[in-house]
C-alpha cells in the first residue's frame, strides 16, 4: 500500500500587491514619462542624472533642478536577449541597452527589439517609443521600447 | 497637464513549483492515505512528525518510517478571538499544539466540537478527515481535530513536549 517512492511538486503562488509612493525626484520622472517626456535631475558640478536620484550617488549631495533630457540618445552598453523569458518586457528577441539621453551624463536601463544582436552597437543613436498618450499612466513602460535613428547601427 | 505621479504600481508575484523532497513527501503520502506519518531517529529513538528527514538533535537521517495514531492530547492551545483578513473559520476558534500518540513533536491544528471556554491541555483529540475521495498530499486533509471522550492526559505525560 504504502509507495514511499512517490514524488510530489506542487506550483505555488506567491504574490503582493504592493502601490508605493515615489516621492518628488522619482514623481517628476514618472510624470515626465507619462507626458511623453524624459527628464532628469542635476547633480554636484551641475552633471545630470536620468532617471533622476534624490541624491549625487557620487557626492551624497542633494540633487536640484529637474531638466529636459534627449528624447535621443545614444547607447552606451548593451546585451542581447534571444529568448525572452516570461516577465521580460518583450516576448521577442531584443536587447537590453543603456541608454544616455542627449544633455544627461548617466545612463538609463530600457529594451530594444531587434532581429539579430548585429543590429544593436555601442554608440547607435536610438530614441523612445512611447505608448500612446491614454495608456501612459506614469512608470518605466511608458517607454514601450527604444529604437534606432536613422536606419540602425 | 493632469497631476504629477506620486504613486506606482510595484506587484511583486513569484511563481514557483514547490518540491517536497523524499522526507516530507512521505508524510504528505501518509495524509493522502488519511494516515500520519512519524519518522524515527535511529539514534534517540524520537519519532518527528512532520519530519523534515533528520533529527535536530543528532543530526542523522530519520530513516524509519512509523504510521501514527489518530488520536492524540493538547499540549497548548491559543483560542482565536480576533478577526483577520483572509480569515476563513467562525470566530472564535481554538489553534491547538497536538501531540499524536507514538510521537515526539507535536503540530498546530484546529480543535472543532468543543465550545472555546472548555478548552484545556491533556484534552484527549481525535483526526477527523475529509471524505476519502478528497484526501490529497496535503495538511487540508486533515478537516480538524475533535475531542474523542477519553478522559484528560495526566500532565506528566506531555510535560516534555511543551
Ligand atoms: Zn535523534
Amino acid at each position: 500500500m504504502a509507495d514511499e517512492g512517490v514524488h510530489y511538486s506542487a506550483d505555488h503562488v506567491l504574490e503582493y500587491p504592493y502601490v508605493r509612493s515615489v516621492g518628488p525626484t522619482v514623481g517628476a520622472f514618472l510624470t515626465g514619462l507619462r507626458d511623453g517626456k524624459v527628464v532628469g535631475i542635476r547633480g554636484t558640478g551641475g552633471r545630470v542624472i536620468v532617471p533622476p536620484t534624490e541624491y549625487d550617488p557620487d557626492t551624497g549631495d542633494e540633487t536640484t533642478d529637474v531638466v529636459d533630457v534627449g528624447p535621443e540618445g545614444v547607447v552606451t552598453s548593451w546585451s542581447w536577449v534571444p529568448r525572452p523569458r516570461p516577465k521580460h518586457p518583450l516576448q521577442t528577441p531584443f536587447a537590453w541597452i543603456l541608454v544616455r539621453f542627449d544633455g544627461a551624463d548617466t545612463s538609463f536601463l530600457h529594451v530594444m527589439p531587434a532581429s539579430g544582436p548585429d543590429e544593436v552597437a555601442t554608440g547607435m543613436r536610438v530614441r523612445p517609443e512611447f505608448a500612446p498618450e491614454a495608456e501612459r499612466v506614469g512608470h518605466v513602460n511608458d517607454i514601450l521600447h527604444f529604437v534606432a535613428v536613422g536606419g540602425g547601427a | 497637464m493632469s497631476e504629477p505621479v506620486t504613486m506606482m504600481a510595484a506587484p511583486m508575484r513569484l511563481d514557483y513549483v514547490f518540491t517536497p523532497g523524499v522526507a516530507q513527501g512521505k508524510n504528505m503520502h501518509g495524509l493522502e492515505r488519511g494516515v500520519f506519518i512519524g519518522q524515527r531517529c535511529p539514534k534517540c529513538k524520537k519519532v518527528y512528525t512532520l519530519s523534515r528527514g533528520s533529527c535536530p538533535t543528532d543530526g542523522v537521517p530519520t530513516d524509519e518510517i512509523v504510521e501514527l495514531s489518530n488520536t492524540g492530547t493538547v499540549t497548548t492551545y491559543c483560542v482565536v478571538n480576533v478577526p483577520f483578513a483572509g480569515q476563513s473559520i467562525e470566530l472564535p476558534y481554538i489553534c491547538a499544539q497536538i501531540l499524536l500518540d507514538g510521537a515526539n513533536l507535536s503540530f498546530m491544528g484546529l480543535i472543532q466540537e468543543i465550545p472555546a471556554g472548555e478548552i484545556r491541555m491533556g484534552l484527549r483529540v481525535e483526526a477527523v478527515w475529509v471524505p476519502p475521495d478528497e484526501l490529497g498530499p496535503t495538511m487540508a486533509s486533515v478537516k480538524y481535530f475533535r475531542p474523542n471522550g477519553e478522559p484528560d492526559a495526566a500532565f506528566e505525560t506531555y510535560k516534555e513536549y511543551l
